[in-house]
């Protein structure tokens, strides 16, 4: 089995990047090469400047849900940015930016926050996947 | 004759979410040499099987898996 992970990470909202970010952990920790390729409105909450704002959660959350992730954040619950940033330091995670979600969204690599490792178009992200599982959030 | 290692480090996982306990973890042990002990105490309930399946994945042996009320408490020993 290939061991290599490869995230598509499409949606911007606070919840689905944070499950991406607890998936990405768990594979650092097993050792499993993580390749996240960021892409519209996930890699528009990449921009530095925006990285710690609150994006919101997807619309399946509900008022209920908004309740739950915002006593989740009181309890102190670390944020997906942070966890995406230990994973890193833990295992082989590679982040990288869509180029067409960069000409999209009017983005230079300067607007990245760091944890942005560069710029690829897809057939580079497909080649480096390779027989590896890809999950779209 | 009981035979007791010193805990090398502790890692306070309390309050912190899945996977961090687990992450928190493989970063202290790397900082450890073979046949350290580590102790975690962790309030994830999703923890007991997450530390058995990594030490089972990574090689580390989990010595101890223990609860005292909502604290988990787990004692891994460096591969």
């Amino acid at each position: 089995m290939d061991p290599r992970l490869s995230l598509v990470l499409f949606s911007g909202t606070d919840d689905k990047l944070n499950a991406a970010a607890v998936l990405t952990a768990g594979a650092a920790a097993i050792g499993r090469p993580v390749h996240l390729f960021l892409q519209y409105w996930a890699l528009d909450s990449f921009r530095a400047d925006r990285i710690a704002d609150d994006h919101g959660l997807a619309p399946e959350a509900g008022s209920e849900g908004v309740r739950a992730a915002a006593a989740l954040r009181a309890a102190g619950q670390a944020p997906w940015h942070e966890t995406l940033r230990q994973a890193k330091e833990l295992g082989e995670v590679e982040i990288q930016a869509c180029s067409l979600s960069m000409d999209l969204l009017n983005i230079t690599e300067a607007d990245l926050d760091p944890l942005v490792d560069g710029v690829e178009g897809v057939t580079s992200f497909w080649l480096a996947a390779g027989d590896g599982q890809v999950v779209f959030i | 004759m009981t035979v007791t290692t010193p805990v090398a480090t502790t890692v306070d996982a309390r309050g912190l979410s899945c996977p961090l306990p687990i992450v928190k973890t493989a970063l202290a042990i790397r900082e450890l040499t073979s046949g350290d002990l580590v102790e975690v105490l962790a309030t994830d309930p999703g923890s007991t099987k997450d530390f058995a399946a990594w030490s089972k994945t990574t090689g580390h042996q989990l010595v101890e898996s223990s609860v005292d009320g909502k604290v988990f408490r787990y004692l891994v020993r460096k591969k």
